[in-house]
Order: C-alpha cells, then structure tokens, then sequence
C-alpha cells in the first residue's frame, strides 16, 4: 500500500517544550484513519506540521506525489471550537473559501467558483441556509458546511479535527456515510477521533499516539487492548500538561 | 456652516483627519478580526519611544523640517513593530503567557518614551519644535499641515489598495490560518502583511489622535460597525465611515473650542457611536429583539 502522507522523525516543541517526539508513521492511501490519543497528545499539532503551520524541531513531513501535485490538495477541518464563529461571514461565503487556493491573490472568485459552491452546499443537504451568518448553525450544520468546503476545494486529503465532536449520531452517520464514498473515490481522510467503541467499525487504519509513536497499523491488528491502554494509560500521569 | 469650507487650515485639519480615521477605522477591522486589539495598543503606545528617538536623531543631524516628519513616522513605525516581534519572541520562548508580555512591552516601551521625552523637554537650550512633541500624547488635529496630509495619504493609501486586492487571502488568514495553509496560501507572509498594514493603520493617526488613545480609533469603529452586518465587506466599509466622520467632527470641535487634545474628543464620538450600535442594532443590539447575529 502507499503511503499519502509519510513523517520521518517527526519533532515539534512549543516554548523548548516537545510535544511530539520522534513520530515515524504512514498514512496510507484511499483509507480513512484514525488518529487516537489522550488529550495533549500531539493530535492537533501533527496535523498542524503536515499542513506546515508549524515548523518542526526535527524530522520532516512527505506528502505524496499524488497528493502534492496541487498546491491546494489538503483540506483541513479545524476542531470547531477553535473557529471564531461569530466572525462576519454567511455559510455561501464560508464555503466559496474552499476555491481561494485556485485564485491568484488578487483575483475574485467567478461564477464557476459559486456554481461550485452551491452545488456542495447541496450535497451536503445545506443550500438553504447559504444566507445564514455562520454563527446560526447548530454544530451538525457546521460540520456538513465544512465538508462542503472541502469539496470545493477538491482536495485529495481531508485532515479531520475531532469532527464528531458534540454533534448527534444521525449527523454523524450521514456524514461517514459521504466520507466512505469519497475513500471510494480515492480520497485519502485522516481524522482525529475520540469514542474508541466505533474505532473498529470507522477506520482502515490507525495511528495510536502519546507525544511519542504508540502504534500504527491496519485496525484489526493495532486497535489491541494493550497499544490503546500504553496510549491512554499515560494519559493519567500528562493530564498535568498542556494540550496540543 | 459653510465658512469652515472655506477656511483653509480647517479644510486641511478636515481632509487629514477624514483619511486618518477612515483608513485606521477601515483598516482597524483586520486589527479586531484578528483578537490583535491589544497588540495594537501595545503598538501605538510604544512608538512614542521611536517619535522622540527619531526626533532626536533629526535635530542631532540638523534635518530639514519635511524630512524630519517622515523621519518620525519611520521612527514610529519601527518602534511599534519591534514591540509587537518581542511580544512574540518572548510568548514563543518562555512561558509568559502573552498578555503578560504585552503588558511588559508596553510599559518597557512607553515608559522609556515617556522618560526621553520629559528629558528633551527639559534641556537648555531646548530643541527646535520640542514642545510639539507633546502633541504625540493625546493628539492635536490643529496643527495638521499640507505636507501631514500627503504624508498620510502616501502611506495609507497602498495599505488600502493592497487590502482591496489581497482581500481574500487577508480575510481567510484572519479566519482559519490552517484551512488557508491546506489551500496553499502561504500563510507567515500575509501575516506578516496583516501585521503592516497594522502599524501603519496606527502611525498614520498617531499626530491626530495621540499614541495613548490611537487604539480607540483603531478598534471601536469596527466593533461599532460589527454590530450591524454580517458580512465583512460592509463592516469594514461601514467602520471606515464611522472612523472618518468621528475623526473630521472631533478634529474640528477641538480645533475651533479651546484648543482641547483632539483624542479625547474624537474618542467620546467614538464611544457614542459604539454604545448607540450596541443597544440599538438590529438582531444583535441590547435592546433589540431577535436572534443572535
């Protein structure tokens, strides 16, 4: 199997302080993946250094021929929480933003780009509330308009924060249910996830992660009880530290 | 009414402080969309220390009075945006959280501005036009020059045409710096940018309005202008409006009264305009009805 996304050696700090330690991993294409850890285990910021937000101490990040051959190949679902909500822009707007990477700095998006856009929004059963500042979405709404961004955007990899958090379980199936089509596509989708009880039944592969590399490998042989207790069971003496 | 027209010191005071507060207000929004409110108050009050540096440096060189303005704005310019690097620097490096080093930086940075400036203002024989520098406290739009106008124009005006053209990479850097990096944009440059435009939003007022209170006309416009529209073409249009008409009627109320420090004034016509949006806006007002936009 390829691999989409490959670190070597993989280092970050924060203020001389590590928050990921020598991470060796693959990420296989057209597979959907879990990356699963405690909290402040470098989930956020290993997304962070393979969209190059920040630069790491150590170690480097390879993106696939594949995938690299567009500049704009990466789309990134931010934790919801960590997006200003009530920053002025409507939900059309919000997703027009997935075709920016394909516009000159000074150009404007044209008819293609919002035909574009409606046309996602729609897919993700979201057309009628294009007008809607984004601050009236409910969290399920917010994270169908951020797939419908990516989209847009056509990405080839989607790097998924925690996106079930806080949303209900219908939410939550229909949109597994359109990321499992976009696998089918070739689509590769890496997604930080925290109930491990649906781990088996979401991921090809896993990525099992505690600031060091805990295990990474195809579900049914890394999802074991004992990598998942050497991943969290740390979990109980880092609580002190900081989060990613 | 008409004779302020026609009066050519007040068309002058008029004209610059309509390009002060409409380009600061305007361009203030990038400061507020960003939660860079204080970055932008640490920026205005430590470029005292480079207005009284550079001046300094001009009469130790015997500079000719135009160019010692530009001279003063650079020196503005400079001390502004080193504070704001050694914020970073020091929120990068230690563990101070960054509105502690904020409240370092500025108290570093205005407090030795402060120091050199009462000690130039005391010293014998005094310096040519030393006693103008007290204007950089609190702003006098009176005594705005010709040559002031232009000034401001030269370095307000491409801040403004660049913020036109680069508006959606602006916009999506402000919003979601790590979306924008999986786009391809390069994200550190237009920080960068943003954070240019920033200082020169600020260094542009700092003659008018003073480096104490420049941040109010900075950041109230656009949190007035917020209360009215959701999208952000029409907030930062509408905060520039707000921030233009403000500046022009305060400049000209403390010009024609007793000679009041033009940055209180324009900032309680601020303040009225930011409490009136505030309780009487639509859907998002105190007292109005609606839901939350």
């Amino acid at each position: 199997m390829t691999a989409a996304i490959r670190t070597s050696q993989l280092t970050v700090a924060y203020a001389s302080k590590p928050v990921l330690w020598d991470v060796n991993l693959e990420i296989p294409d057209r597979t959907i993946t879990g990356i699963l850890g405690p909290n402040g285990a470098g989930k956020t910021t290993l997304f962070k250094a393979i969209l190059g937000v920040v630069k790491p101490l150590e170690g480097h990040v390879t993106v696939s021929a594949k995938h690299a051959a567009r500049r704009d190949s990466i789309a990134y679902v931010p934790q919801r929480a960590t997006i200003d909500w009530d920053f002025p822009t409507t939900v059309f707007d919000l997703v027009l933003m997935g075709t920016y990477g394909r516009l000159k700095w000074f150009q404007r998006p044209g008819s293609a780009e919002r035909d574009l856009t409606a046309e996602a929004l729609e897919r993700v059963g979201m057309q009628q509330y294009g007008g809607r500042q984004i601050n009236e979405l409910s969290g399920g709404q917010q994270q169908r308009v951020f797939l419908a961004r990516a989209f847009v955007q056509q990405a080839s990899v989607y790097l998924m924060d925690e996106p079930f958090a806080g949303i209900d379980v219908s939410t939550e199936r229909a949109i597994f249910d359109i990321l499992t089509e976009q696998r089918e596509v070739g689509k590769t989708i890496v997604m930080v996830h925290h109930d491990l009880s649906t781990v088996p039944t979401y991921f090809d592969h896993v990525v099992l992660l505690n600031r060091q590399l805990v295990a990474s490998g195809p579900t049914a042989s890394t999802f074991t009880s004992e990598n998942v207790q050497s991943a969290f069971g740390d979990a109980v003496r880092m609580l002190g530290g900081q989060s990613s | 009414m008409i004779w302020l027209f026609e009066d050519h010191t007040i068309r002058t005071v008029m004209l610059g402080s309509a390009l002060v507060g409409g380009i600061s207000g305007g361009l203030g929004c990038f400061a507020y969309l960003n939660r860079q409110s204080l970055v932008g108050d640490v920026i205005a009050h430590s470029s005292l220390l480079g207005i009284v540096v550079a001046f300094l440096a001009g009469g130790t060189f015997g500079l000719p009075d135009g160019l010692s303005l530009w001279l003063l704005m650079i020196g503005a310019a400079v001390a502004g945006l080193l504070a704001a690097l050694l914020t970073q620097f020091v929120t990068h490096r230690t563990r101070l959280p960054k509105d502690a080093a904020l409240g370092v930086m500025l108290a570093i940075f205005f407090g030795s501005g402060l120091t050199l400036l009462r000690w130039l203002q005391r010293r014998s024989p005094p310096l040519p036009g030393v006693a103008g520098l007290d204007d950089y406290l609190f702003g006098m739009a009176a005594a705005t020059t010709s040559r002031d106008v232009l000034i401001t124009a030269a370095l307000g005006l491409p801040m403004v045409i660049l913020a036109v053209f680069a508006w959606n990479r602006l916009k999506i850097v402000t919003l979601d710096a790590g979306f924008a990096s999986g786009l391809g944009v390069r994200v550190a440059v237009w920080e960068v940018v943003i954070q240019i435009v920033l200082v020169v939003s600020i260094v542009i007022g700092l003659q008018i309005v003073g480096v104490i209170l420049m941040i109010a006309l900075l950041i109230t416009p656009a949190a007035a202008a917020r209360q009215w529209t959701k999208h952000m073409g029409p907030m930062t249009v509408l905060a520039a409006a707000i921030g233009g008409s403000c500046a022009v009627l305060g400049a000209v109320i403390s010009s024609l009264g007793v000679h009041l420090p033009t940055g209180p004034v324009i900032v309680l016509l601020l303040a009225a305009v930011f409490l009136a949006s505030v309780l009487f806006a639509p859907r998002r007002g105190l007292l109005t009805f609606g839901s939350d936009a």
